[in-house]
């Protein structure tokens, strides 16, 4: 059987982890959800370092069954696990830190190759090093290479860029990135926060006091106006595009999907590639009409869908549909009132900026 | 002032019953203080207590328990009988024996606060990286503890080099079985040899001294006597 099935029961202090999960088997899920509200522990939970009652099926091969009476412990599981910190052993060189897993897995069931993983995670030069001597990003990567190393059939990452600034963040996230699009590793991606998530992960699931609030793709569940996710101040709606050409006068190039045509600028790439990008909510506004002039080169004409609420009453959250694109609008309830917006009006949106992913 | 052949003979019994003790305190040691560092069982408290009693109680006192322990009528001394291995009181034996105990917490302690401070997550990682329990305790769990061990060993065995009422106890003064430093330094004293006393008893100063500036050194600022960190 192909997927993560995962049922895992188990008090803790404040309230019960209770999640019962059937998620993809290829691709990166995000469990999302505020600080304590259980995600590690669900990640322990499958690693086997913690115990709950339930079961744990990777892709066909059974980790944990009560029913049958089966539970194997954690050093018996295919898996790679990258702690928040990158707890990599002191007294060991890099070296021999990402020997450690490797030597214990037969030759014949090694698919991810040495060369490959240095490359990946871009660590070669720092083999001789001893531990203490690597910058934080520096170790998270050699803590991801070390994981990789033991070919697991599942790779569980506990906010593996928690730990580090925002500038080590962004020097880390591309080789995330790499990780998803490169690999056949089904990943599960533990995280508070929604531009990681945006970001990597194709599956999301959100938890909340140790319940599973919501589980699905990630584009849907951002547009969702009935999930916390909307109320975020980064809000954003993930739009899956394709290079369909390039403006070489002005330097921009023009994206396609369904709702229509937005253009960015000018960049390398293929026309024809597939690019994912992000429109935050703060970014959208909407306008009644196409043809008042603004520099905003973005228009697309949209229906609304309907309206929620934002973290902050001044404002408000238009749920679009741009021919079966969902978008997100932050904007003043007092432009809402003054426009006069309703539910299923055509109107424009209005784009300012747009972030490329992928 | 020189030393006696007697001298001789004491320092090298102390030295063969220091370093038997000291490996044998290892041995023993090691399990006892993984077992305390993680347990998380309801005697964890008591067996703690049990191993650390000899850090408070006179040497008298333990080595009386032990004379009536290990002598004819004691449970040790049966099961020693019954096994055709004699008696352990004034013996070589019982005085390793008895050394062992005496200076368990010695060498329980640093080791147990190395395991302690080191924390679950190295046992986590390792077990990620499929190392068994047992590949992880010889290959993450010893090498990270090193410097408890290394604190444990100098305690172990400077504690052994230096005990006394334990020794009188249920060693006596034989010489070559176990007529040690202590023993000898007090049989000068009460033959009033002063400058024979002083010649041991010096010695015994400078080797305290030496060991005590060595584990400070080797540990550093961080290293606390006893606390292995």
């Amino acid at each position: 059987m192909s997927g993560l099935a995962i049922r895992s029961r188990l008090p803790l202090a404040d309230f019960v982890l209770d999640a019962d999960l059937t998620l993809p088997g290829r691709g990166v899920t995000a469990l999302f959800g505020p600080s304590g509200s259980g995600k590690t522990t669900l990640l322990r939970c499958v690693a086997g370092l913690a115990r709950a009652a339930g079961r744990v099926d990777i892709n066909g091969e059974c980790w944990q069954d009560d029913v049958r009476g089966v539970f194997l412990p954690t050093h018996a599981r295919s898996l790679g696990y990258v702690f928040q910190e990158a707890s990599l052993f002191a007294h060991l060189s890099v070296r021999a830190n990402l020997e450690f897993g490797l030597k214990r897995i037969p030759v014949a069931e090694r698919k991810v190759g040495w060369d490959a993983a240095m490359d990946l995670l871009g660590i070669s030069h720092l083999l001789a090093r001893g531990t203490d001597k690597l910058s934080g990003g520096e170790r998270q990567r050699v803590a991801i290479a070390r994981a990789l190393l033991t070919s697991p059939r599942l790779l569980l990452m506990d906010e593996p860029l928690a730990a580090l600034d925002a500038k080590r963040k962004h020097e880390i996230l591309p080789y995330l990135e790499r990780l998803h699009d490169e690999l056949a590793i089904p990943i599960l991606y533990v995280s508070h926060s929604q531009d990681e998530v945006a970001r990597l992960a194709d599956h999301l699931v959100l938890l909340d006091q140790g319940r599973v609030t919501a589980s699905g793709p990630t584009a849907e569940l951002l547009a969702r106006l009935d999930l916390p996710l909307a109320r975020d101040e980064d809000a954003a709606v993930l739009v899956e595009t394709q290079v369909v050409g390039h403006d070489e006068e002005y330097h921009l190039t023009r994206l396609a999907f369904p709702g229509g045509t937005i253009k960015v600028t000018r960049k390398a790439l293929e026309v024809g590639a597939r690019v994912r990008i992000k429109i935050q909510a703060r970014d959208v506004s909407i306008a009644l009409t196409g043809d008042n002039r603004s520099s905003i080169v973005n228009r697309l004409p949209a229906r609304i869908r309907s309206f929620g609420e934002t973290a902050h009453p001044a404002q408000c959250l238009v749920s679009l549909d741009a021919c079966g694109t969902p978008l997100l609008a932050r904007i003043t309830r007092l432009s809402k009132d003054q426009l006069g917006l309703q539910e299923g009006m055509p109107v424009v949106v209005q784009i300012k900026s747009v972030a490329l992913l992928a | 002032m020189e030393l006696t052949p007697d001298d001789w003979s004491a320092i090298r019994l102390t030295l063969k019953l220091a370093s038997l003790v000291t490996v044998l305190l290892l041995i023993v040691g090691t399990p006892i203080a993984w077992w305390l560092a993680r347990s998380r069982s309801r005697w964890r408290g008591v067996i703690g207590a049990v191993v650390s009693l000899p850090i408070v109680l006179p040497p008298t006192v333990l080595g009386f328990y032990l004379l009536v322990l290990m002598g004819p009528q004691g449970v040790v001394g049966q099961l020693t009988g019954f096994l055709g291995l004699g008696r352990l009181p004034f013996t070589f034996a019982g005085l390793v024996v008895a050394s062992v105990i005496y200076s368990l917490p010695f060498v329980v302690q640093p080791i147990q606060n190395a395991f302690m401070a080191m924390g679950e997550r190295p046992l986590e990682v390792a077990a990620t990286l499929r190392a068994s329990p047992l590949a992880t305790f010889f290959t993450v769990a010893l090498p990270l503890a090193k410097p408890g061990f290394i604190t444990a060993a100098i305690l172990g065995f400077a504690h052994t080099v230096g005990e006394f009422g334990v020794v009188l106890m249920i060693g006596g003064n034989i010489p070559d079985k176990t007529r040690v430093i202590s023993m000898q330094i007090y049989n000068h004293v009460e033959a009033l040899e002063y400058d024979q006393a002083h010649g041991l008893a010096a010695g015994l100063m400078v080797f305290s001294f030496v060991v005590l500036l060595g584990l400070y050194l080797i540990g550093g600022p961080r290293n606390t006597l006893g606390a292995g960190r």
